[in-house]
């Protein structure tokens, strides 16, 4: 295994292009280096992009932000503007492992691993936030639901990575929120899980809603019937309801050491509407 | 496979050495500086007994490479105590019988320091969860939360 | 002896809470365990294991691992001697398979090579070729007739005919007419369980370090529970005399019965004798979980009958566990512990052993007794559930006490159930408002406690300072606790004490630290060690002032002349005694080796309060109490220790830990991300209440505290959740998945 550390994107693109082996990029490494121990993957070259310029910066850009690829989950949640903003894209990145995890793990490198249960990614969807990819051809904007393809396996092409991920500008009372559910209070993979992003009108009713469920599909999935029962509500039980109802229709998990299809499928509508719930408070609605 | 040549600060003291790019920080501590206080339970981030600091970050040093210690900063159990002066965390340990084997505690005493630096006056919960990345088998945990509330006081209090 | 106003003794350091001897160590990273010592010239040894349950070993090619550069030896089961002894036999057969590889992740060659690297490519190498055979798992399956069989011929003679050839042992226990006993009841309970396998969980991996020479000598560096096992072990597997093998405990990184045998120890030792270098063998986490450890599987079906003011009138329980591939008896230690709560007229148990596709069962803290225990304690709970009756009150009125036929046969001599039962009732826990969806659930618990083979040497330096060298690793404090008997009994301070450990060399033998015998036995042993020393330091008192040896005895610490008869001398200090010991005699030193008997059996009882989330089958342990006897506490921090560790141990049993087979009898979460052992998170404080019932059978009053408290978790939470669901809980882990299943088939 060789291990490169380039201090440009050209150069980053122009190593992962020009090994013909497998290759990997290492961010966080909490992933990459519990395969790599497992034998899962050799890679040839890994290519560490810490040393990019601004890979480990968030900045306020157009009402929103633009996270690098290389934050750290702790620091993600030592970052008031972003918590105040998308508090539930920050609390889904700060679930992901535990406090030593959260030293190093990463948003892009919880996207790229492509996992259906990967904690980040829900929130992230709901959000709508955009991947900025970075490849032999240049650069790109890809939404963040378009880059798991499916377990393992995501849309960027050789020698394309993520360099960072951006987060709009958000209305007045609008707000998110991400909970999962696992069998002990940490150190678990999401057996399911729901993030829900709305936006408020000034009497409470919902005029936008966005829905993602996690480790119920192939891919973490957004849910447009599920978010359309909560549009035009205050969020009684009856829009409650059908938000559960609408996100056990979208499950189509698996039976696995973590859950079966059937608590799956429970599991991701309880999950959605206290998910709700939350993000209506914090966007200032009454319920 | 050649190794790489690594620069690198450990206790506050200049350490140089050569490890293979594909080895964990753990294995570069434990097998090539002598630094066996640094424990290894799983070898994937999931027991907290490798728990270092890089750049003052609470981290498994099992999930990080030997090479990304160049030029950082790394703390370890072996740098905890001054001389002959125990660190108020490893005392209250001693003092609380919060340990009993003793594999899980140089991680969890890292771990601790790490989040009195961060938040001197943690509730029992923020400690619990803070430490939900450290597993011990022996304690049932009770005795480690009041050793590192004790040790809060009094670092408070110092 | 001082005596209180009670008659009680009176201790002066027994009792206390001094710091431990490997404090420091342990906190600063100095304490040397098993991984963490290497040797010049070191090799690394890795072990390649099976990827299947059940298979034919056809043929092992190590040629091409053999050629490549760094590797220095390559062994198979062929590099072994043969064993006679069929259960020693069987210890080497799990080591390294012989012919078949009977469960996932068994060990079926190894290499010793000069890097982890090299290792790992040479076992990539290796080219086993399988013929893959039916498996089975699950015990009930395995034990009907037509089950693939996982090895043939190994029943024992008092197996009836008709099952599997898995089956390869039974047992019954028990006393009076259960007929007769069920027919005056006025209500009948039958229920089936099920209990899945779960690891000791130790954070630190089975290590060691072998060096052997080409004379025959070696060398072993472990973790273990027993080094003189160890010993014997591997002298037999390695066919060596057990005088040329030296075996040194490191420092244990838990053990909880796991590191009571040997999984690595021959074959570093095969590979260091092959490879005529030291070698170390430190086990991965996915070994750790597939290849050592985990307790029996169960199925249990427990039938009692109560009267309506709560007398049981019979109780009956059907045990079936799985050791996994080899014979197993544990299923002996469930059906004698089931029942021993309860002063029964009318009992009987029956146990089967059956063989399924799984590693090897290793002891785990008091071994197949949380599971008998848990279906009993849970029909228990539903009669006095459907009867209206206190589950306490119920308790008390069938506790076993003084001069109770146990259900295993053994009458009871002083034992603190019931103490332990009111202490439960009269404390606040017990009162405590619940609050909406909360529920509380209680259980008792209990373990036999061991005594056994036990040496200990104890050595007076001649600046008045005393060194105790025993043979039983410290798992839970034990250095502490044996320092502070010695001081108790010699009368000086506890840091005046230094206790190590000795390798096999250095003593006689000791059994494994199990079955909470240590600081019953070896507590025992040194009070003995320390009154012999005290003879002859009596002795060289009696020469210094030429008087009679019979007419000195020794008080507070110091010889003093018995009597006025005796003469009038100033007490002689130990520090006096011993500052003269080489004009008087020369060294002062006593021992004492014996085979203990006397353990006096421990019981607790658990209270737990919890809230299940009804939509997803969540269970929060909110509040947690622990009452148990520990006969004499004599480190009281550390019998705390021991009694919350084992109680979240045991939480962790009921909620969320089990061993995970897929369809193709794989392990499918080896790792501690999916084998789910409790975080701190989980938790509230366990609360601790010792009582102090004396064991006759020791000087001070000593029983074993270790294994009693992963008892009654498994019931009490289960008894909670059952309670707080409306659902009679029957399968461990309570895992959400399934207490959701169970809510809402209940509708």
């Amino acid at each position: 295994m060789q291990y490169a550390k380039p201090k440009t994107v050209a150069e980053a693109a122009r190593l992962l292009k020009d090994e013909a082996g497998v290759t990997r990029i290492l961010a966080g490494g909490t992933d990459v280096l519990v395969q790599m121990k497992a034998g899962m993957v050799e890679p040839a070259l890994v290519v560490d992009i810490k040393g990019l310029p601004g890979i480990r910066e968030i900045v306020a850009e157009a009402g929103g932000y633009r996270i690098g690829a290389c934050v750290a989950g702790a620091e993600l949640g030592e970052h008031a503007g972003l918590k105040a903003l998308w508090p539930g894209v920050v609390e889904g990145a700060e679930l992901i492992g535990s406090t030593q995890v959260q030293g190093r793990c990463t948003q892009a490198g919880n996207l790229c691993n492509a996992s259906p249960a990967a904690d980040s990614v829900p929130a992230l969807v709901a959000a709508g936030a955009v991947a900025r990819v970075i490849g032999p051809d240049g650069v790109r904007d890809v939404a963040v639901s378009d880059v798991p393809v499916g377990p393992g396996k995501t849309s960027l092409k050789k020698g394309e990575f993520i360099a960072s991920i951006f987060v709009p500008a958000r209305p007045d009372r609008a707000s998110d929120a991400y909970l999962r559910f696992i069998p002990r209070t940490e150190m678990d993979i999401a057996v399911a899980s729901a993030a829900v992003s709305l936006e408020l009108d000034g009497v409470g009713m919902v005029t936008a809603a966005r829905v993602a469920l996690g480790a119920v599909a192939p891919t973490v999935r957004l849910v447009e019937a599920a978010g359309a029962a909560l549009v035009g509500t205050r969020l009684d039980e009856a829009a409650l309801d059908a938000l559960s109802a609408a996100c056990s229709a979208a499950c189509a998990p698996i039976d696995d050491k973590r859950g079966t299809i059937e608590f799956r499928t429970h599991i991701a509508g309880v999950l959605a509407k206290r998910a709700a719930r939350i993000a209506y408070t914090r966007a200032g609605g009454q319920a | 496979m050649s190794n790489i040549h690594v620069t690198t600060s450990i206790n506050g003291d200049p350490v140089e050495f050569v490890c293979a790019p594909d080895e964990p920080l753990l294995d570069v501590l434990r097998n090539r500086l002598g630094l066996t206080g640094v424990k290894e339970g799983c070898g994937t981030g999931d027991c907290g007994a490798c728990s270092v600091l890089v750049d003052g970050r609470l981290v498994c040093s099992c999930l990080v490479l030997g090479v990304e210690a160049e030029g950082a900063e790394i703390s370890t159990v072996e740098g905890m105590a001054e001389a002959e002066t125990l660190h108020p965390l490893q005392q209250a340990f001693i003092d609380h019988a919060a340990l009993q084997c003793g594999v899980c505690t140089p991680g969890i005493l890292v771990a601790a320091k790490a989040l009195l630096a961060k938040n001197p006056d943690p509730t029992d919960e923020e400690v619990r969860f803070w430490l939900a990345g450290n597993l011990c088998r022996c304690t049932g945990y009770d005795k480690i939360v009041r050793a590192v509330q004790d040790a809060a006081a009094q670092m408070r209090s110092a | 002896m001082a005596l209180d106003s009670n008659g009680k003794r009176v201790f002066k350091v027994v009792g206390t809470r001094p710091a431990r001897p490997d404090g420091v160590d342990k906190v600063t990273g100095r304490a040397l365990y098993g991984a963490d010592v290497s040797a010049p010239g070191m090799l690394v040894g890795r072990i390649l294991r099976s990827p299947h349950a059940h298979a034919r070993i056809v043929s092992i090619d190590t040629s091409a691992a053999e050629a490549m550069q760094g590797v220095k030896a390559v062994i198979t089961s062929r590099d072994f001697a043969v064993v006679e002894d069929a259960s020693t036999r069987d210890v080497q057969v799990n080591c390294m398979a012989d012919g078949k590889a009977l469960y996932d992740g068994h060990a079926v060659a190894a290499v010793a090579a000069t890097s982890a690297a090299v290792a790992k490519a040479a076992l990539k190498a290796i080219k086993v070729i399988y013929e893959v055979l039916p498996h089975v798992t699950d015990v009930d399956a395995a034990m009907k007739a037509g089950s693939p069989v996982v090895q043939a011929s190994r029943a024992v003679e008092n197996v009836p005919k008709g099952f599997s050839e898995n089956v390869t042992h039974h047992c019954e226990f028990g006393h009076g007419d259960v007929a007769a006993g069920f027919a005056k009841a006025d209500k009948i309970v039958s229920r089936s369980f099920k209990t899945a396998a779960t690891h000791q969980g130790y954070i630190e991996p089975h290590a060691c370090l072998a060096s052997m020479t080409s004379d025959g000598k070696a060398d072993l560096w472990c973790c273990t529970q027993g080094q003189f096992n160890v010993r014997s072990l591997c002298a037999s597997i390695m066919g060596m005399e057990a005088s040329q093998l030296r075996v040194t405990a490191s420092e244990i990184g838990g053990g909880f019965g796991g590191k009571t045998t040997v999984f690595i120890e021959p074959v570093a030792l095969a590979l260091s004798k092959k490879a005529g270098r030291p070698v170390k063998v430190v086990m991965t986490r996915d070994e750790v979980f597939k290849a050592t450890g985990p307790t029996v599987s169960t199925s249990i079906d427990v039938k009692i009958g109560m009267t309506k003011d709560g007398r049981i009138t019979a109780a009956e329980a059907h045990m079936r566990y799985s050791g996994g591939a080899f014979p197993c008896g544990t299923v002996d230690m469930g059906a004698m512990a089931g029942f021993a709560a309860y002063d029964l007229p009318a009992v009987r148990t029956y146990g089967w052993n059956a063989l399924t596709n799984r590693p090897k069962e290793a002891a785990y803290r008091a071994p197949g007794a949380p599971q008998a225990i848990y279906a009993v304690e849970s029909v228990v709970d539903e009669l006095c559930q459907v009867l209206k009756l206190d589950p306490l009150d119920v308790r008390l009125l069938n506790a076993a006490r003084k001069g109770t036929q146990s259900s295993y046969g053994p009458v009871f001599d002083d034992i603190g159930l019931v103490a332990t039962l009111e202490a439960a009732k009269a404390h606040p826990h017990y009162h405590a408002p619940l609050g909406a969806g909360q529920a509380r659930g209680l259980s008792c618990g209990f373990w036999f406690n061991f005594g056994g083979n036990t040496c200990v040497s104890l050595n007076v330096n001649t600046d008045g300072t005393v060194g105790v060298t025993e043979g039983n690793p410290d798992i839970g404090g034990s250095r502490a606790s044996i320092s502070l008997m010695a001081a108790e009994e010699l009368g000086i301070p506890y840091d005046r004490i230094r206790t190590i450990i000795a390798d096999t060399a250095s003593l006689g033998h000791n059994d494994v630290t199990d079955g909470s015998r240590v600081t019953f036995s070896v507590g025992l042993a040194t009070i003995k060690a320390a009154q012999d020393a005290i003879r002859k330091m009596c002795g060289r008192a009696a020469k210094i002032w030429g008087i009679d040896e019979e007419a000195v005895e020794w008080i507070d610490g110091a010889a003093v002349p018995a009597g006025p008869n005796a003469g009038k001398f100033p007490p002689m200090s130990l520090a006096e005694i011993a500052a003269v010991s080489f004009q008087t005699g020369g060294p002062i030193a006593g021992h004492h080796e014996f085979n203990a008997d006397g353990a006096g059996v421990s019981f607790g009882v658990h209270l737990v309060d919890l809230e299940v989330d009804k939509e997803t089958g969540a269970t929060k342990i909110l509040r947690y109490t622990v009452f148990q006897d520990a006969g004499k506490a004599v480190h009281p921090a550390y019998v705390e220790g021991q009694m919350q560790g084992g109680a979240v141990q045991g939480i962790g049993w009921a909620l969320n830990e089990e061993y995970i087979y897929g369809a193709d009898g794989r392990l499918q979460n080896a790792g501690f991300l999916d084998y789910r052992v409790p975080v701190a998170s989980d938790l509230p404080m366990i609360d601790t209440v010792i009582l102090e019932i004396p064991n006759p059978g020791h000087p001070y009053g000593v029983r074993g505290v270790g294994e009693t408290p992963i008892v009654p978790p498994l019931a009490a939470i289960s008894n909670g959740v059952s309670r707080a669901t409306g659902v009679r809980m029957s399968e461990l882990p309570m895992s959400p998945p399934r207490v959701l299943k169970a809510i809402m088939a209940r509708g």
